[in-house]
């Protein structure tokens, strides 16, 4: 096979468009994806449903399942609401009490995987081991497959389910619209196995005009709703119902808002922080260093000024002191020549009379004091 | 270290021994059981219920609570608060410990443990909030063992390769802060994809938000909580400076913990006026919430203000643990109690023994294992040969 430039170009732009953008995770943008063209479905209506399980039956045969505990033809197991398992992709329930005047009888509600136009557990899953198919199919890739069951947490239908009993190779279990038979140009398994056109498979395109025909076609018969339209962004299956969806075990409050749109926003935030926190970190500690720096420097600064301060009074006291320590000499000095004088004076005196002499020598001693 | 061998052999049959060592006999059954059996057997786990305590308890909630090393680097290190330096070490320790138990966990929570590294060697699912948690858990996980290692390395005498490790400090504190950032918020963000399934007062797109701001707060209240309990059982291991920052951390780190938890309230009850929820607080989901909201996050942000004002170090202790076990709640809220809220009740989940069993072993490990380093490497006093970093 030759590659052309013009061919390689258009990949690497495909490539880098959808590592990039990504069309799973979109959210701030006026991007809308609305499933791949031509992709395929199936219509349910529950107005036709006869509660047979054969669709269960066609299901279990063509995934070779494990065989169920009560067989396919006890209907008894209809008083029980079910879910999907690990070795049931589908089941069908039973609602006795309905509000629609014109039904006669139960309702059923079948469930499976609504493989969703852009599915959360596609979007959840963190070593991408679903795909959606172009055909339609959301498909699991058990090879990769971790089992951290992040899609069972993120799947809005409750549908995946886990082998939570095998210890070595435990896999997520669900419905894959029979891909590899749509592929074959066969019809999945529980559509060719219904017996009253419960089940329409078809381009999903296709399916929405005929579900409209035929609610405008007979409206008391339907609610004016086709569930799966707009559900979670849009599903593959479609549902027609004959009583508001809540009476059949369908949650109508789960929006229109697509999976991936979900959680977007929050991924938006891992570049803004992978790129932001560290020029905002290094700045703190720039500035915290540079508040260190200069409150060292003022320390330093304030601590010398002190020193000098110190000194300098120091200096002033010591100038003070020699000085007066000098005037004590200089009248040390006078006192002693003063002393001296007199005791030169005395032997003249001497004569004159003693006492006198001695009150003379103390008078001048207790002036000095 | 002969003085160590000593002591050790002759304290073996402590209480604290005894009762560690059935937790680790038992939790080493049960991990047989597990690896040879399967989940099936050992959890309550199922198809409505796909995550249980040990996502809600081992992952969200040990991650949360070993955020105290990441807070406490970034204030030493990058903010410039040196007086809380003798915090970092066990900070940092209990952050290692907490990170490594939560990658064992993961091995016992995953169906196929062995592909963990599949996400980043087969295929990148860079849409799932999941991807960011698994790369930056093991990121920050190598970041902390290299900024726990120079304890170690004085420890063993490396001191060639520890003068290298300390000097990349400031560069793996920023790339620490911006990892803890990232997967902190982004195990809120796990959340946001199942509106339909979490109870509209848990469900809010500020989820990230609430788990970074409150891993802070379980970060600062642990670093307390931590020392308190070191200095219970470690006080012969601290050095003076160790003894004498522990009050100035406490009320340095209550103070901000006191803060952090005011601003937890305000965005939480922006929340709740974002989402009109008002109403939903007059139910039974709407009463624990309240609880939760006043009486662990207003409680202890006021109970930390007063123990800060007063100085009173033993009412900041005691507010430390609460606001851990308030973490805790909330963590488990929401991946547990509010988590599948719309089910009936025979379809909710409430943990196997088992489960327990292994959540209970593996913090014992960790206690085990912070025991072990403690009275060993230079965690709680600073190595005389060494200089502080």
């Amino acid at each position: 096979m030759s590659i052309t430039r013009r061919k390689f170009l258009s990949w690497l732009g495909a490539a880098t468009a959808g590592t990039t953008l990504g069309k799973t995770a979109s959210a701030a943008s006026n991007k809308n994806f609305s499933g791949y063209p031509n992709s395929m479905g199936v219509l349910f209506d529950n107005t036709r449903c006869i509660g047979c399980r054969k669709c269960e039956e066609g299901c279990n045969t063509v995934n070779e399942l494990p065989a169920p505990e009560l067989p396919f033809d006890d209907l008894s197991i209809l008083e029980t609401k079910r879910r999907t398992t690990a070795k049931a992709y589908t089941i069908v329930n039973r609602y006795d009490t309905v509000s629609n005047a014109r039904v006669k009888g139960p309702l059923y509600r079948k469930v499976q995987c609504n493989h969703c136009l852009e599915p959360a557990c596609a979007s959840a899953c963190f070593v991408r081991a679903f795909t959606k198919t172009p055909k339609g199919a959301v498909i699991y890739d058990a090879s990769v497959c971790v089992g951290c069951r992040y899609c069972m947490i993120a799947c809005p239908f409750e549908i995946p389910t886990y082998e939570y009993d095998e210890p070595l190779t435990p896999r997520v279990m669900k419905c894959t619209l029979c891909s590899p038979r749509i592929e074959k140009g066969l019809l999945p398994g529980c559509v060719q196995a219904c017996p009253t056109e419960a089940l329409t498979f078809g381009k999903r395109t296709d399916l929405l005009d005929l579900a409209r025909q035929r609610i405008a076609k007979f409206p008391d018969r339907y609610v004016d709703h086709i569930y799966g339209e707009n559900e979670m962004g849009g599903t593959s299956w479609l549902y027609l119902s004959a009583v508001p969806y809540e009476e059949v075990g369908m949650r109508e409050d789960l929006g229109i808002t697509p999976a991936p749109n979900l959680t977007s926003g929050a991924l938006l935030g891992v570049p803004i922080v992978a790129g932001l926190w560290p020029v905002l970190l290094t700045g703190i500690y720039a500035m915290s260093k540079r508040k260190e720096k200069i409150a060292n420097q003022e320390t330093a600064e304030a601590v010398a000024a002190a020193i000098e301060q110190t000194n300098a009074e120091a200096k002033a006291k010591h100038a003070k002191e020699v000085e007066q320590m000098q005037k004590m000499k200089q009248k040390e000095i006078e006192n002693a020549v003063k002393k001296a004088l007199e005791e030169a004076a005395k032997p003249e005196a001497e004569d004159a009379s003693d006492t006198q002499t001695e009150e003379a020598d103390k008078k001048p001693s207790e002036e000095d004091s | 270290m002969s003085d160590e061998a000593a002591t050790t052999s002759k304290s073996l049959f402590t209480p604290f021994n005894m009762v560690a060592g059935i937790i680790v006999i038992l939790g080493l059954i049960v991990t047989v059981l597990r690896f040879t059996k399967g989940l099936g057997p050992v959890t309550n786990l199922s198809d409505y219920n796909p995550w249980g305590i040990w996502i809600g308890f081992d992952l969200l909630v040990g991650v949360a609570l070993a955020a105290g090393g990441f807070v406490t680097s970034a204030a030493v290190y990058i903010f410039g608060m040196k007086k809380y330096h003798a915090a970092v070490r066990p900070a940092i320790l209990t952050g290692f410990l907490g990170y490594a138990l939560v990658v064992v966990a993961l091995h016992y929570d995953v169906g196929r443990p062995w592909r963990l590294p599949y996400p980043f060697i087969m295929q990148q699912g860079t849409t799932s909030l999941l991807f960011e948690v698994a790369a930056c858990v093991a990121l920050y996980l190598t970041v902390l063992f290299i900024e726990f290692s120079p304890a170690a390395m004085e420890w063993l005498g490396l001191k060639r390769a520890r003068s290298i490790v300390v000097r990349l400090t400031l560069l793996l504190t920023i790339f620490g802060v911006i990892l803890s950032t990232l997967h902190q918020s982004s195990l809120g963000a796990l959340f946001l994809i199942a509106p339909a399934k979490l109870h509209p007062l848990w469900y809010s797109p500020y989820l990230p938000v609430y788990f970074f701001v409150s891993a802070i707060i379980a970060g600062l209240s642990m670093v307390i909580f931590e020392s308190t309990l070191s200095h219970q059982y470690f006080a012969h291991k601290m050095d003076e400076t160790h003894l004498k920052e522990k009050d100035t951390v406490a009320l340095g780190f209550g103070k901000a913990a006191s803060l952090v938890l005011a601003g937890y309230f305000i965005t939480k009850v922006i929340g709740i006026s974002a989402g009109n929820n008002w109403h939903l607080l007059a139910t039974h989901y709407g009463l624990w919430y309240l609880v939760e909201l006043l009486g662990f996050v207003a409680l202890p942000c006021f109970l930390y203000a007063v123990g800060v004002r007063d100085k009173n170090i033993k009412l900041i202790r005691w507010t430390a643990a609460w606001t851990v076990l308030g973490i805790m709640v909330n963590r488990l809220n929401i991946s547990l109690v509010a988590f599948n809220w719309h089910l009936p009740s025979s379809e909710r989940y409430f943990p196997h023994w088992m489960e327990i069993v292994i959540s209970v072993f593996l913090v014992t490990v960790g206690i085990i294992a912070f025991r072990f380093i403690v009275t060993r490497m230079p965690i709680l006093y600073s190595h005389p040969d060494y200089e502080d970093h």
